[in-house]
């Protein structure tokens, strides 16, 4: 054997660059790939058979998914590519994977790993986000891109940032009927977030235009408004979500499905059974592991790059994709060329987009104040089914102020999504009732599987 | 000294072991006590353990303290006010081969005289009860009274019943060293405040051996973790605590259903546990051995998702029995720690004894056997 062994998981813009960084180095890459069509899901090929052209798939954004789909199918001789397979754990220097569909199992060493995992919708529960018909921003628009598929006759987009817009806008141009985006965020956003928002002038414009494009269309657009409800019946599902508008009226807007979302969060799993040191940012409000600007993690031989990390779009993971790659063949002593010529203009990118993603943090933010304000009946948990008020119980009578001693005594975190999805808010609520920080309620411990895994998983063949 | 805090007894870590015992210090006895604990009542071993009730499969020297543990657990939910979710559905045993089905044979023979009444099954008979093992199960032993709880609210619970019954229990207080003046012991937290007490009774599993080697009676103690695991949600069906019974380390295994209908399992090899940072690790390949002998036992396991595995730190001792009772050298001074990966059932039996025996200097409960000076 000779090289570095190098993994990188994950085929998005970020894993893309990071393994054609590496290929350029000369080195063969081991590449992991939950799904079997690189893209990531931003960039989600649709399946074989399906002939809709990037202009429609993609949008403004066709000619940077052609590219990347291009690159990548240029380098598939020259890379290890383990498809349809899933990084369920990593230990020391020890990558464990498990291909799901033959339930074969492979320990994989290396000498860095650059994780590249992306990110899945930041949810904030709402009172019936468990009936059927709730889905959330990023499933909607898979549905669409993945499958033409509409989550509904009649949709409404309930949430906050960038997505909710575009998401809505793709369903009107697929000619799907949108009853009405509701946007948690006030319509003027602080002066603050105008700064960061200009230091990319034509995403802003672009977000603008897309505003009016559903305005044209008759889409229903509020803003500063604060959900009530998802109603629905059991037989039906969804019937209909009501809100409190900005001056305070209730509105109902009757609907078969709903798309949810507030941003993105960093699918950061891996991050955490690898042992990466966490930080909490209080801007998000989220905790997020820490890397230096390069994307070195507190582990060394373990890299951050992309939305696994930090949300800062599909440009901003193109530009840390490749810089966490030369700086792990800086580290591995397999020329450092590159890595100081391109490290200045890639940081400088990276930095730009950062005061963009805080520019948008605070146009659109969090609305922690409707997490902690949530009825005591309204399911936080959905895995687990724990409401709102067994968390409050949870922090009143078994003193719980932690996030994971809340786990422990009433199972919220502890199912399928192991607090993907809940663990936000139920931090959140947490926090309101115990009156403390948010900061101190801490993060719910990541446990393997990343994933569910089926008991028919065999051993590693020796 | 100004601001050392007072009282009959000082126990020094809030698990199970130590918790139960402040419990019945107060509830039975009336002596005042104060707990530390470093982090949180009732985690590693105490909080992360599998939930068996077992009494079955035991060393029968621990049969007596199992009795008397399984009575206060009959009577647990009354005596706190809570449920812990404890579950008298049964504990079974069973096993994979003729020579291991003459030892479950010969332990129900051992047992019953020492109170323990377990009932023999053949390969046919477990199968017409509970229908899903696979065909390489050729025997089995029940213990009908015996059951499972949850191990995640038990200790807590103690915790705070005896509080309400007058104990101080103090958490996030770490001890940095005992020392003795006159006849008390002077426990020093890290952060500077004092607690005095005539009678000592240290619980602080893996973490005891350092206090025990302070008054000049070392125990060999070691660390590790019990590799946990928990399956998606199935139709709520199978009522005992299942467990095999084999001499190959590689395919021990134990499982139970909970009522939210999850599939708890853990056994086998174990983990790594880091004492000093108190971390527990689940190795992988350890995992995928469990989903095999779990598929070996259950068939029908094979279509289950697994979600989520962890681990916590447990104490062991060289010989596999605890340490429990006074201390050979130093008057007022008591032990109960090293359970070996099989204190939660026995954990309400510990805290009485312990109680009775610092509360009276002697116990109905036969616990010679785990006398510290074994070790001397």
């Amino acid at each position: 054997m000779s090289g570095p062994r190098v993994i990188v998981v994950g085929t998005g813009p970020a894993g893309v660059r990071a393994a054609q960084a590496l290929v350029e180095a000369g080195v063969r890459p081991i590449v992991v790939d939950e799904g079997n069509r690189a893209g990531g899901q931003v960039y989600r090929r649709q399946p074989e058979g399906f002939k809709r052209d990037y202009a429609t798939l993609y949008g403004s954004e066709a000619a940077k998914a052609q590219a990347l789909h291009r690159d990548f199918d240029a380098l598939r001789d020259r890379i290890d590519y383990r498809g349809d397979t899933l990084a369920w754990n990593v230990s020391a220097q020890q990558l464990h994977t498990v291909h799901p569909a033959s339930g074969e199992t492979h320990d994989i060493d290396f000498d860095a790993l650059i994780v590249c995992a992306g990110a899945t919708d930041r949810l904030m529960p709402v009172t019936g986000w468990n009936q059927a018909g709730c889905y959330s921003l990023g499933a909607s628009q898979i549905a669409l891109k993945a499958q033409a598929c509409a989550i509904g006759s009649r949709v409404v987009f309930m949430g906050s940032g960038p997505l909710l817009y575009l998401v809505a806008s793709q369903y009107v141009k697929a000619g799907a009927k949108v009853e009405a985006v509701l946007d948690t965020s006030p319509a003027m956003p602080p002066l603050a977030a105008l700064r960061g928002l200009l230091s990319r002038p034509q995403l802003l414009w672009r977000g603008l235009q897309l505003q009016a494009m559903l305005k044209r269309a008759g889409v229903a657009l509020l803003k500063g408004i604060t959900p009530v409800r998802i109603d629905s019946t059991p037989e039906q599902g969804v019937t209909g979500v009501t809100v409190r508008d900005a001056r305070g009226r209730t509105r109902l807007f009757a609907a078969d499905a709903v798309g949810l979302g507030w941003h993105l969060r960093a699918e950061s799993q891996l991050a955490d059974l690898a042992r990466c040191e966490f930080e909490f940012e209080p801007l998000s409000r989220q905790w997020l592991p820490r890397i230096d600007e390069d994307g070195r993690s507190s582990t060394a031989g373990v890299y951050l790059a992309g939305d696994g990390v930090r949300i800062l779009g599909a440009d901003g993971a193109e530009a840390a994709g490749r810089l966490a790659a030369l700086a792990a063949l800086h580290d591995l002593q397999q020329g450092s060329e590159r890595y100081q010529a391109e490290q200045g203009p890639l940081r400088a990118t990276l930095a730009t987009m950062d005061r963009f993603r805080q520019g948008l943090l605070l146009a659109f933010p969090w609305p922690h104040q409707q997490a902690a304000a949530l009825p005591d009946e309204a399911v936080v948990c959905r895995c687990e089914a724990v409401s709102a008020g067994e968390l409050r119980r949870c922090v009143r009578e078994l003193g719980s102020q932690e996030v994971n001693r809340a786990k422990a005594f009433s199972r919220v975190g502890m199912g399928r999504c192991q607090g993907r999805f809940c663990g936000h808010g139920a931090a959140e609520v947490i926090a309101a009732e115990a009156r403390i920080p948010i900061a101190s309620v801490g993060r719910i411990r990541g446990q393997a599987p990343v994933k569910p895994i089926m008991m028919s998983t065999q051993e590693v063949a020796q | 000294m100004i601001g050392v805090q007072r009282s009959d007894v000082l126990i020094i870590g809030g698990g199970l072991m130590g918790t139960t015992a402040a419990f019945f210090l107060r509830q039975q006895h009336g002596l005042s006590v104060t707990l530390l604990e470093r982090e949180l009542i009732g985690r590693q071993a105490s909080g992360t353990n599998f939930g068996n009730v077992r009494r079955q499969g035991r060393d029968l020297a621990q049969m007596p303290l199992a009795n008397r543990a399984r009575a206060v657990w009959g009577r647990v939910k009354e005596l706190l006010g809570e449920d812990l979710e404890f579950k008298p559905y049964g504990h079974l045993r069973v096993c994979y081969t003729d020579g291991q089905a003459a030892i479950l044979e010969q332990h129900a023979r051992d047992a019953r005289p020492l109170g323990l009444e377990l009932e023999l099954f053949s390969a046919e008979a477990l199968r017409k009860r509970w229908g899903i093992f696979s065909n390489e199960v050729v025997a089995g032993s029940l213990s009908p009274i015996d059951g499972h709880a949850n191990p995640r609210l038990a200790g807590p619970a103690f915790g705070r019943a005896a509080r309400r019954a007058g104990a101080a229990i103090h958490e996030h207080s770490e001890v940095a060293h005992i020392e003795r003046d006159g006849a008390d012991f002077v426990a020093h937290t890290t952060d500077g405040r004092r607690f005095r007490a005539a009678q000592l009774l240290v619980t602080s599993g893996a973490w005891s051996g350092q206090f025990a080697a302070s008054f000049g009676e070392p125990v060999p103690l070691e660390a590790r973790g019990p590799q946990m695991g928990v399956t998606e949600p199935l139709p709520y069906a199978i009522g005992p605590s299942i467990g095999v019974s084999t001499p190959i380390e590689t395919e021990g295994l134990y499982w139970r259903q909970i009522e939210r209908g999850n599939i708890v399992f853990g056994g086998g090899l174990k983990g790594p546990a880091l004492a000093d940072q108190i971390r527990a690790y689940v190795k992988p390949d350890n995992v995928l051995r469990q989903l095999r002998e779990m598929r070996r036992f259950v068939p029908a396991f094979e279509q289950v998702q697994l979600l989520r595995v962890w681990s916590g730190i447990e104490g062991y001792t060289a010989d596999w029995a605890p340490v429990l009772g006074p201390s050979a050298r130093i008057p007022g001074l008591h032990y109960a720690f090293g359970f070996n990966g099989e204190g939660f059932a026995i954990s309400p039996g510990v805290g009485e004894v312990m109680a009775e025996l610092l509360a009276t200097g002697q116990t109905s409960t036969p616990i010679a056997p785990f006398a510290i000076a074994r070790f001397a």
